[in-house]
């Protein structure tokens, strides 16, 4: 991990070293600045962050602070994707100069409000990087269900007797279908992993996207200490499983680690705290057909 | 203004439409977005066709909504882009949300709406719902008359906006304006770059200077950039007139934004309109004149800023004037009703015009000479105003 320096938290921003600077406003024990302070070191400082509605909006400060050390443009909830298109053409056509574009959107601003938004660059293949932290429900506003929210997972829109019936939307396979140059997963768990994609992101053109799950203790009702290790389990369980898709067509798995029962991931956390035991296995099964999903794309891919 | 005859050599046959595409273009717009809807979408087709062979570095971005449409625009505009955007009716109310991003980011972003009617049920012709529905968002509202208005108040507008920094929504109507051809006579490219050099953007997204924009703010710096809004926005009509000036000396044509006709002393009722009708009513007041009628003709291009000023001073001691509106805000009365409304009773009750409300041509039903002259006698006819709206033409 990168070290803080002085350098780091000067107020005008001068930050070529890449990291995030000090003073950002996520909770204890967030999944999220790990992962820009990586997508930082990876891109420099020639890049632009566009942030729809989502926790970042916050995490990143109020005027007048920000803790991105590059340029960062606020956008409407369900515009992460356009914004940034538009972001790309203006510094294209009007001699900016050349930087990433980055999108930094949650779930609920890619998987639900900013879908169709994110459909249509994807299928135009703009020329972004679209980093989608998934912390599995709209979590700004206080745990609601969004459409990446688990199997049976509690939130405040589906208390206990109303739970979430069916399983989280595959992004992986949605963006597939839109033959996108590069599409991973990537788990906190996993930094190395995150950095290798990163840099392969970086290599490319076109529309590539990353999707990163993003632990959050406030809304999966876990300490704070254990969202690294909650992360690990959600790879091994095979709940989230590591994986690249090149233009569509080619997948490749990132990790292949022991498998572990659902049940290990499960009793970590205290939104899965009123499972019935059909409920457990339904979710086991949910996970045994991510991997079988995942292993027959690959394999048809070869 | 019309094209005087010894200029034709140099005019062109252009619709409405085709002659916001020509300005956009002879802008140097340099990201371009929309969506299509009718009868907005010849404006993006004739465009796109002339962007192909642009020499200029360009993009223009084929979204999947006027929601993305704006949305690009806003990102392109913060980047430091000239940027471009057409729509009409439903695609003008989904953009409602990121028409006060726009003014609110204070992004020079200039588009064209297309007047027609909105939904539901399905309407396709004109009338100024759309438009006027949008008073509140923070942009710049100018009503064209003419296919000549529109690529004039186009190149003026990006001038406006950049110089103010606010975004500016040019109007036409449906059909009448956008599909109608007239001549119109085209600037050389060399004279509108005179007019209007390169955007320089004070602020943009820079990665050697890094800076957040439209982070979260506490209320008291809110407000003040609220009423900063307001206070530029209102600064508009002045600048309008500097543009103004400039183009008259430069094209010898002029867009006022309150234009009057035989507003002599004598004049006993004025009627007030916008948009394309503004021919339609000056035909009809010359008549009027011609038999000896004493009316005079209003035509207010301004919406917002509202050109409370101008209208005070043309309309202070005038007895009687007749409002007409084509859109209404439901429960109350018409749009540009209330807002001459609301400017005029700061005059003195003796100089205070009697104001006749009108609503017709809703969903492009037809407004002709006739028409107009008949709320003209109506209006001279009558002691005191209805104290509601009058429909004129079809009636519940």
């Amino acid at each position: 991990m990168h070290q803080f320096t002085p350098k780091d938290a000067l107020p005008d921003g001068n930050n070529s070293g890449g990291s995030l600077q000090p003073g950002h406003l996520a909770c204890a024990g967030c999944g999220l600045p790990p992962a820009l302070d990586i997508l930082r070191q990876v891109l420099g400082h020639k890049c632009v962050f566009v942030v729809p509605a989502c926790c970042y909006t916050i995490v990143d400060g109020a005027y007048p602070f920000s803790a991105s050390g590059v340029p960062l443009l606020h956008c409407a909830f369900e515009t992460a994707a356009a914004t940034a298109a538009g972001v790309k053409a203006g510094m294209e056509t009007s001699g900016a100069g050349e930087a990433e574009v980055v999108a930094i959107a949650g779930d609920g601003g890619t998987f639900d409000i900013g879908f169709q938004a994110l459909s249509s660059a994807a299928e135009r293949n703009e020329n972004i990087l679209y980093f989608c932290y998934d912390n599995e429900a709209y979590m700004n506003t206080g745990i609601q269900k969004s459409s990446a929210t688990p199997l049976f997972a509690w939130t405040t829109t589906t208390p206990q007797g109303d739970p979430k019936n069916r399983p989280k939307k595959d992004l992986g396979a949605i963006m597939a279908a839109h033959r996108i140059p590069y599409f991973a997963s990537a788990s906190l768990s996993d930094p190395a992993d995150l950095f290798q994609k990163l840099q392969t992101a970086k290599r490319m053109r076109g529309f590539r996207m990353i999707h990163y799950l993003c632990p959050c203790p406030t809304g999966w009702k876990a300490e704070s200490s254990q969202m690294v290790a909650l992360a690990r389990k959600a790879v091994e369980c095979r709940l989230f499983p590591l994986y690249e898709i090149f233009a569509g067509e080619r997948w490749v798995v990132t990790a292949n680690p022991k498998p572990v029962p659902v049940d290990k991931y499960l009793e970590m956390q205290d939104r899965f705290r009123a499972l019935t035991r059909e409920q457990k296995e339904e979710i086991q099964r949910e996970a045994d057909g991510n991997w079988r999903r995942l292993t027959r794309n690959v394999l048809s891919s070869r | 203004m019309p094209v005087q005859r010894d200029e034709l050599k140099s005019a062109q046959l252009l619709t409405g439409n085709q002659a916001a595409a020509q300005a956009a273009y002879l802008c140097r717009v340099q990201a371009v977005s929309a969506y299509p809807i009718t009868p907005q979408t010849a404006i993006i087709e004739s465009l796109a066709e002339k962007m192909v062979k642009a020499s200029w570095p360009h993009r223009f971005i084929k979204v999947e909504s006027e929601h993305s449409a704006l949305a690009s625009m806003i990102g392109a505009a913060a980047a430091g882009a000239r940027t471009f955007t057409a729509t009409s009716s439903q695609g003008l109310l989904l953009m409602h949300e990121l028409l006060h991003w726009a003014s609110g980011s204070r992004l020079p972003i200039v588009m064209v709406n297309v007047n027609r009617g909105v939904a539901a049920p399905w309407i396709l012709w004109s009338d100024q719902q759309d438009s006027l529905s949008q008073r509140d968002t923070g942009w710049v509202q100018i009503y064209c008359g003419t296919a000549q208005e529109t690529l004039d108040g186009l190149v003026m507008s990006y001038k406006l906006a950049e110089s103010v920094q606010v975004p500016v929504m040019l109007v036409l109507e449906a059909f009448t304006l956008s599909h109608t051809a007239e001549a119109v006579h085209v600037p050389d490219q060399a004279d509108v770059d005179a007019f209007l050099p390169p955007r320089k953007a004070r602020y943009r997204l820079d990665p050697e200077r890094p800076q957040a924009f439209g982070a979260m703010v506490q209320p008291e710096l809110y407000q003040k950039l609220r009423q900063k809004l307001d206070q530029d926005l209102k600064k508009c009509l002045k600048t309008w007139q500097g543009l103004n000036n400039e183009w008259q000396s430069r094209f010898h044509r002029s867009l006022g934004a309150v234009e009057t006709f035989h507003m002599t002393p004598d004049a006993e009722a004025a009627i007030l309109v916008s948009g394309a009708v503004a021919q339609t009513a000056r035909y009809a007041v010359r008549r009027l004149r011609e038999k000896g009628v004493p009316v005079g003709l209003v035509t207010v291009r301004f919406f917002r800023p509202f050109p409370s000023e101008l209208l005070r001073t043309i309309l202070s001691g005038v007895k009687k004037v007749a409002v007409l509106d084509r859109a209404f805000s439901w429960g109350h009365r018409g749009i540009w009703m209330e807002s001459a409304q609301s400017s005029l009773y700061s005059l003195a009750p003796e100089k205070r015009p009697a104001l006749f409300g009108y609503v017709l041509g809703l969903g492009g039903g037809d407004i002709n000479p006739e028409t107009i002259e008949g709320i003209l006698r109506e209006t001279l006819s009558r002691q005191k105003p209805d104290p509601e709206t009058v429909w004129v033409g079809a009636n519940a």
